[in-house]
């Protein structure tokens, strides 16, 4: 398989994720498939790394994996302290700023 | 493994490469589609671990490990936890509350397939480079190399990162306590001038069936409502279930002499039994 394969499975699960960012409205779907676009974006790291026969692309996804696992426990975090105060999980509901 | 090393391993690499392919979009698809919260989860991990693979197929072994370990095991995990506690059965509503907001989303997913179709495809991808030993064994110390040298300071500020990640969970996760904790002398005296001071019946109780979201039967026959935990018998199937032994206890037994409490009525909160009860308002 040519690293092309690679990257256009990459491209089809980043617009299906990004694509669920915009339909979904529970925030913890919401971060599911952000999720899922980040691990989209590795894939075509890891292919183009193996294009280019360097390691360089495989560094790089190692340290979105850790940003990944820092962004997830502080949003998980907030979105507690959000259900805590408005008792849903939906983005519909945090609309305090909105008037 | 590594790409198109031969043509009976480049023939098992592409075998795995589309089984996967196919499988991981299909759970990704069934991710943004299915109501459930729980679902999406179990459906991520899905993608997660088919992804994993492909790693390997990719040559990156020490990637697919990090993947399983890091995204399946603690980031999926976490996302578990925090579905338990903002609660699994809550489904979320597919309806759309912006009108038209499926259709632009649909529309705009269109327009970014797209160009990235066209990026991509205009972006010279050449062929694999040939397989040496850093996608094989040498994968681990290859990375290790990189890392450690050309990649220290990054590195050194992924601590920085992850500490303050740690710090700012701990701070948004904290509640203080707006009213003194109630001690045991407390809790006891709720108890006893509230409604229950012995711990609710258990379930089936002399009923036929001694499941738990089976009602215990009082003395007079007729089912005790307090015995099913409100968790359990606010789900559709637990009704029928109530229904059915309402039912079982009018056939099996005379009809309860006048005057008899009738079936007692659900607490507010059942579930904790041992003097965590809440007192009456």
């Amino acid at each position: 398989m040519s690293p092309g394969h690679y990257v256009a499975l990459a491209v089809i699960l980043f617009v299906i994720g990004a694509v669920g960012v915009l339909i979904r409205r529970n925030a913890l779907v919401i971060f599911m498939c952000i999720e899922l676009m980040l691990n989209a974006v590795n894939l075509a790291f890891v292919a183009f790394a193996r294009m280019h026969g360097q390691l360089d692309g495989q560094v790089v996804a190692f340290f979105v994996m850790v940003v990944a696992a820092a962004e997830v426990v502080v949003g998980l975090a907030i979105l507690m302290a959000i259900f805590r105060a408005r008792r849903s999980a939906s983005v519909d509901d945090a609309n305090l700023l909105k008037y | 493994m590594v790409l198109a090393a031969s043509s009976a391993e480049s023939t098992t690499t592409a075998v795995v490469f589309w089984v996967l392919a196919i499988v991981s979009v299909g759970a990704a698809l069934g991710m943004i589609l299915s109501p459930r919260a729980v679902h999406c989860a179990v459906l991520l991990a899905v993608v997660m671990l088919s992804l994993a693979i492909l790693y390997l197929t990719a040559g990156a072994p020490f990637l697919a490990a990090v993947q399983i370990i890091v995204y399946t095991g603690a980031v999926l995990m976490l996302f578990l936890f925090v579905l338990m506690i903002v609660g699994v059965s809550a489904v979320d509503s597919l309806r759309e509350t912006i009108r038209g907001q499926r259709l632009w989303a649909g529309l705009a997913a269109i327009a970014l397939l797209a160009l990235l179709t066209l990026t991509v495809g205009h972006a010279a991808i050449g062929p694999a480079a040939p397989a040496g030993l850093r996608y094989g064994a040498g994968n681990v110390k290859g990375i290790a190399v990189l890392i450690f040298t050309r990649y220290f300071f990054p590195f050194e500020v992924t601590s920085a990162l992850l500490i303050t990640a740690a710090l700012g969970a701990m701070v948004l996760a904290h509640r203080e306590r707006l009213s003194p904790k109630p001690t045991q002398r407390e809790l006891s005296r709720l108890r006893i001038a509230g409604e229950h001071p012995t711990p609710l019946p258990g379930p089936g109780t002399y009923a036929r069936h001694n499941a738990v979201d089976f009602p215990a039967l009082l003395p007079d026959g007729t089912p005790a409502a307090l015995s099913v935990s409100p968790i359990i018998s606010g789900r559709p199937g637990a009704r029928e279930a109530v229904s059915e032994a309402l039912r079982e206890a009018a056939g099996a037994l005379p009809a309860s002499p006048a005057g008899s409490p009738g079936p007692v009525a659900p607490a507010g909160d059942g579930t904790g039994s041992n003097g965590q009860e809440e007192p009456p308002s």
